[in-house]
């Protein structure tokens, strides 16, 4: 039992291993899935909030990590990155 | 369907390269059962997880024939997008210097300690679990191979190329394993972590659009688009993530 617990917690781990990034990637997909259902003839739309978005998280991921690491939470550090991207 | 070069190309390539990083994963944990309790129990063990692996792409794959393309589409999608971009972060922040590089001899030392140290515990079943090690290494590293597989290859009559990527990487770590029989701590897997988690992520914005109704400009060429994209974007976060010199020195 151990050993079958062990394997499902390896597998879901293949997918999630930040939560925080596994829901974000998921929000977009949800908003992407939205997007296409309530405007079908624009589904260009759908793509952008899909590519932009997952492109989107992924830097606020690794900048939220960067970030914790840091004294105060790195809450100049936080700025400094934003300023970098924008 | 006509399948082109341009086609097998990326399938192939990052099932090969995936598949290199697990194989080389698997290869380490098999090896430090050998060290400690011979090549009987470890060979053992690999061997009862690939014909598991065997007989699970046996049953699931004629399955995957009556789903729905579009739904295949958008559940390999997601489920790509979230494997590729875990890759990706993960290498991002290591290359960055904010996590820890992964190191093999490290992973070594330490399933060889583990393994020692369960062999002062459980001397009489020591073999049973020492060959369990082995088994669920080759079981859940190779699960990796055959979701990668299916997810670049599903739909579009890849399976053949990319599962001939797979088998080759596969086959190119044990051979190298086989004859050194040293954990094979000089591959460059953060880089290839990146490049694959590049690639499969760019493959996953691909097929959930595909699967939401998205047709995407330039059909295929929009995947090197979006690997391009996520390229630069990967490549920008190392470089705003990495560490300031004077947090590196003492």
């Amino acid at each position: 039992m151990n050993m079958l617990g062990a394997v499902f917690r390896e597998l879901i781990g293949l997918f999630v291993d930040d939560g925080a990034l596994a829901l974000e990637i998921v929000a977009v997909i949800v908003l992407a899935a939205i997007s296409a259902t309530l405007i079908p003839d624009v589904p260009l739309a759908a793509g952008a909030i899909l590519l932009f978005g997952c492109l989107g998280v992924l830097l606020a991921n690794v900048g939220c990590s960067r970030a914790s690491e840091l004294p105060f939470g790195g809450r100049l550090w936080r700025r400094r990155w934003w300023a970098g991207i924008l | 369907m006509t399948v082109s070069l341009f086609h097998i190309g990326p399938a192939m390539t990052a099932a090969f390269l995936a598949s290199l990083v697990e194989a080389v994963e698997a290869l380490t944990i098999v090896l430090a059962v050998a060290t400690v309790r011979g090549w009987r129990p470890a060979g053992l063990g690999a061997l009862a997880g690939l014909v598991l692996l065997a007989i699970i792409v046996a049953a699931l794959g004629p399955l995957l024939d009556r789903v729905p393309l579009h739904l295949l589409q958008l559940a390999i999608g997601i489920l790509l997008l979230l494997f590729g971009m875990r890759w990706l972060r993960k290498a991002i922040l290591r290359s960055a210097g904010v996590i820890p590089l992964h190191d093999e001899a490290m992973a070594f030392a330490i399933e060889t300690a583990e393994l020692r140290e369960q062999a002062l515990r459980h001397q009489a079943r020591l073999d049973w679990l020492a060959a369990l090690a082995s088994f669920k290494a080759v079981l859940l590293e190779g699960l990796e191979v055959v979701f990668i597989v299916i997810a670049v290859s599903a739909g579009r009559g890849l399976l053949v190329p990319a599962s001939a990527g797979a088998l080759a990487a596969c086959l190119l770590v044990a051979g190298i394993g086989f004859v050194v029989h040293r954990p094979l701590a000089r591959v460059p897997e953060n880089t290839l972590k990146f490049v694959v988690g590049v690639m499969l992520s760019a493959f996953g914005v691909f097929w959930t659009g595909e699967g939401l109704g998205v047709a995407w400009p330039g059909a295929d060429l929009a995947i090197v688009a979006f690997a391009a994209l996520f390229l630069a974007v990967g490549g920008a976060a190392v470089a705003l993530a990495r560490r300031p010199r004077a947090e590196v020195l003492p």
